[in-house]
């Protein structure tokens, strides 16, 4: 074959594509990506951006303290000074939700990055492992989804008492249920790849095989549904918040606001409309990349 | 002239870039003729095969040419007439008959499906034909086979079925699209044999589609080579097996022609001795199987799927634990579980997959892979680690600049390049060779066993080189060890397990092969109608 010049290449049209992938820097391909998402995403993603500001830039943003009792009305109606009103003690209504995104987002990240943490590890350790380990995890984990999530989260808060390090505990074991079921389907299917038998016929250990065979090839639809959890981990402790277990006072959280100024409703005010709105504002942004993101990963065409 | 396709340009869709996959093709095919497509993976041979039918993939669009089947454009007409042609006048045989059939309905339902809705026959005359075209294909019990399930009949007779249901309508013109790539090739032989029988008798004209030279010469009159969506060569079967022009063509021609001299000689660096072996308690796949491998020498494990040669891989790599019998490493005898052997053994035995894609992370770049094996089993770090990597790279002909790369950004051949390189970069003593080119094009396979051999002389390495295919074998094996249902059939050295006599079923496996001669397949059959070794097993048909 003497006059072939590249015995081994690949077809001409792939070398093109394959040399237009490399040319290309991450962050040079992240922007092209960008550009070509759908509206949706795009919206999602100023939307997202848009909250971590209000969230990191609170103080400054804000034209009050968070707990700070401006007004000796209550309830007072929206005007020029106090934007959205005042709550039932005399707070700025509109410091409090934009402390409210500090609180709330904040707490909700922590709480679901606990939940992956924990689930993805249980999860990709149980796939790995297999055999009675496995068994055992996965029914003690169908134990715990067979309780209704609400009714036990509500229990254990309940017995536990409500400060925040218990309910973001709580809440976090809680979803790594769900992650874990997850992560061990996902994992699964790379166990049974050759490279992973390679890695063991190799005598690697347990954690190199978890960490850098399997986890690295689990991640795109692990981040897809870390943006899902997300969203039900920030309605759960907003609906903890609304029953007044949740986050609780003085620090501002919708869910909270939305109990707590919740009877203005009935006089036609539409002020605990905001919070709940700035919650489905944000989950909905969520699911918009969420969504766009899964297409990408999954390599699903638009047709 | 039934088929007339003239400058075919065939565009196929990545990312938001249109390039071509076929650029400008001609074809024609007479009534009652066979051409022959060959090319290697990626030469557009499927894409025009479809495209015969006035058929693109998703993701694929016809950009110029006409198509002209029997005096009709097929690219005029609109989408719903061409739809009233195919499988009525233009029928297509894909690859994978598990993959085509509802494992939901019966193979007559599914057979006489077309037929009834358009309306050519009705349900008892097509009935009657179908069962006419499974007596035809030689299938067994043709009246009541149409009753069973498609799980319920094996691959090869599975694929007959296909053929009988692409025929149903009785077409003009039937499109084969590697129709026997997936099967055995005990199993292929019979397929071929009731293809060409039935194309020939019911005078249908056939495009076949193949990457195997032997098969095509089999099956087709006239042969076209494809390269990168272009006509490499176009001539009849005889002429161009007997007289290829272009570079490219005798290339191909002259990849089944490697071989080796044996030499046997070497102490023996691997005895596995009386290895029974079950999967879970369940069915036992290996029953009793001895095998000796001498040192820096090539053993062959030959057999089809499911005659337990993976299993066996999977006895000595620990991975499955024997219920009985014995694995010599060295002489020393190894522990039976993978978990009991310590890390200075595991470097000594390595393995290379059948698939590279699976068998290498695609999160991990090149360098990565053949670093760590190295640090982790040879303790070299930092400068040493590095030049190490770039020995490796050299030794299986890629530079320096794929340590950067991910396997995505490889070819297939480079890939499993890369697989050896991670095997050989531990310095082991043998390494297992799982189908290593089976999944590859014939020239790259040629190279990667040219490569193969070459590593072995500077290297001394010992293989074990499981296959089903013969020509690999005779280019490789130093030694042969047949194994047929768990056992071993037959082993020794290479020159004299492939010289009779042979036990039944070593003489049936090695007729089955297809040869580089048109009249191969004819004389088999004719060897075999008068009685010859294989002749009683070939009737019953898994």
């Amino acid at each position: 074959m003497s006059d072939q010049t590249e015995p081994f290449s690949a077809g001409p049209a792939e070398e093109i594509m394959l040399a237009a992938r490399r040319s290309r820097g991450k962050f040079a391909t992240a922007m092209y990506e960008l550009g070509k998402a759908p509206l949706t995403a795009k919206f999602g993603l100023l939307m997202i951006v848009l909250y971590i500001l209000l969230a990191v830039f609170a103080p400054w943003i804000a034209p009050y303290g968070e707990a700070e009792v401006v007004s000796p009305k209550v309830y007072a109606a929206w005007s020029d000074e106090f934007v959205f009103g005042t709550d039932q003690i005399g707070r700025d209504f509109f410091s409090r939700m934009i402390y409210g995104a500090r609180n709330s987002v904040s707490i909700a990240f922590i709480t679901t990055v606990l939940a992956f943490v924990l689930g993805a590890a249980v999860g990709v350790l149980s796939a790995c492992v297999g055999g009675w380990i496995d068994q055992g995890l996965g029914r003690f984990v169908d134990t715990l989804m067979a309780i209704p999530g609400l009714i036990f989260t509500l229990v254990l808060l309940t017995i536990f008492g409500t400060d925040l390090i218990t309910l973001i505990l709580v809440i976090g074991i809680f979803d790594a249920t769900r992650v874990y079921r997850l992560s061990r389907a996902v994992a699964l299917n790379i166990v049974v790849m050759d490279f992973v038998e390679a890695a063991r016929l190799q005598g690697e250990r347990l954690p190199w095989i978890m960490g850098r065979e399997v986890l690295p090839n689990i991640l795109p639809p692990l981040a897809a549904e870390f943006g899902l959890r997300f969203c039900f981990v920030f309605l759960t402790i907003a609906a903890l918040s609304f029953l007044g277990l949740g986050i609780q006072p003085p620090l501002a959280d919708w869910g909270s606001m939305v109990r707590e100024s919740s009877t203005l409703i009935g006089y036609g005010d539409i002020t605990p409309l905001l919070p709940a709105a700035a919650i489905a504002l944000l989950t909905v942004s969520v699911n918009f990349v969420v969504d766009w993101f899964l297409h990408k990963t999954s390599g699903l065409r638009d047709v | 002239m039934l088929l007339e396709m003239r400058g075919i340009e065939i565009e196929g869709q990545s990312e938001d870039t249109w390039f071509p996959i076929i650029k400008g093709m001609d074809l024609t095919l007479r009534r009652g003729e066979v051409l022959g497509l060959i090319g290697e993976s990626g030469a557009g041979k499927s894409t025009m095969g479809l495209a015969a039918m006035g058929f693109a993939r998703d993701g694929c669009r016809i950009t110029a040419g006409s198509i002209v089947f029997d005096g009709m454009d097929l690219r005029a007409m609109p989408e719903s007439q061409r739809r009233k042609l195919r499988g009525v006048r233009i029928a297509y045989v894909a690859q994978s008959a598990a993959a085509s059939f509802n494992p939901a309905h019966r193979l007559i339902d599914q057979c006489i499906e077309t037929a009834m809705f358009y309306g050519v026959a009705s349900a008892s005359e097509a009935r009657q034909s179908t069962v006419d075209l499974f007596r035809r294909l030689h299938l067994p019990d043709p009246e009541n086979i149409g009753e069973r399930y498609p799980h319920q009949v094996s691959g090869g007779q599975l694929q007959r079925v296909m053929t009988a249901m692409a025929m149903a309508c009785s077409p003009d013109l039937i499109v084969f699209d590697e129709p026997t790539t997936a099967l055995d090739v005990t199993t292929q032989i019979e397929v071929l044999a009731s293809i060409k029988e039935v194309v020939r008798e019911l005078h249908k004209a056939a495009i076949y589609i193949t990457h195997d030279l032997a098969v095509v010469a089999q099956m087709a009159d006239r042969i076209m080579v494809l390269r990168y969506g272009e006509v490499v060569e176009e001539a009849p079967t005889r002429q161009m097996l007997s007289d290829p022009q272009e570079a490219y063509t005798k290339s191909l021609w002259a990849v089944r022609s490697l071989r080796k001299d044996e030499d046997t000689s070497g102490d023996k660096v691997l005895s596995i001795r009386n290895v029974t072996a079950a999967y879970g308690g369940g069915v036992r796949v290996l029953h009793d199987v001895t095998v000796e491998v001498p040192r820096g020498r090539t053993v062959a494990v030959v057999g089809e799927s499911g005659s337990g040669k993976s299993t066996l891989a999977r006895v000595i790599t620990g991975l499955l634990p024997p219920i009985s019998g014995t694995v010599e490493f060295d002489g020393q005898r190894l522990p039976p579980a993978l978990a009991q052997r310590p890390k200075s053994l595991l470097r000594k035995v390595q393995m290379i997959y059948q698939m590279p894609d699976p068998a290498l992370n695609p999160k991990r770049r090149i360098g990565d892979m053949l670093g760590r094996a190295v640090s982790y089993h040879l303790g070299l770090s930092g400068k040493a680690r590095d030049k190490r990597i770039s020995e490796l790279l050299e030794m299986i002909e890629l530079d320096d600049s794929y340590r950067e790369r991910l396997p995505m950004e490889l070819s297939g051949g480079q890939k499993q390049r890369v697989c050896i390189a991670r095997a050989l970069a531990v310095e082991p003593d043998l390494v297992i060779c799982d189908e290593v080119t089976s999944a590859l094009d014939q020239i790259v396979a040629e190279e990667i066993l040219k490569l193969l051999l070459r590593l072995q002389r500077d290297l001394g390495v010992t293989y074990l080189y499981i296959t089903h295919d013969i020509a690999t074998v005779k280019a490789i094996a130093d030694e042969i060890v047949v194994m047929h249902q768990g056992k071993v059939v037959e082993s020794g050295p290479k020159s004299e397990v492939l010289s009779p006599p042979h036990p039944a079923y070593t003489e049936l496996l090695l007729s089955s092969v297809p040869e580089m001669d048109p009249d191969w397949l004819d004389n088999v059959l004719a060897e075999r109608a008068r009685g010859g070794a294989g002749a009683a097993a070939v009737e019953g048909d898994r």
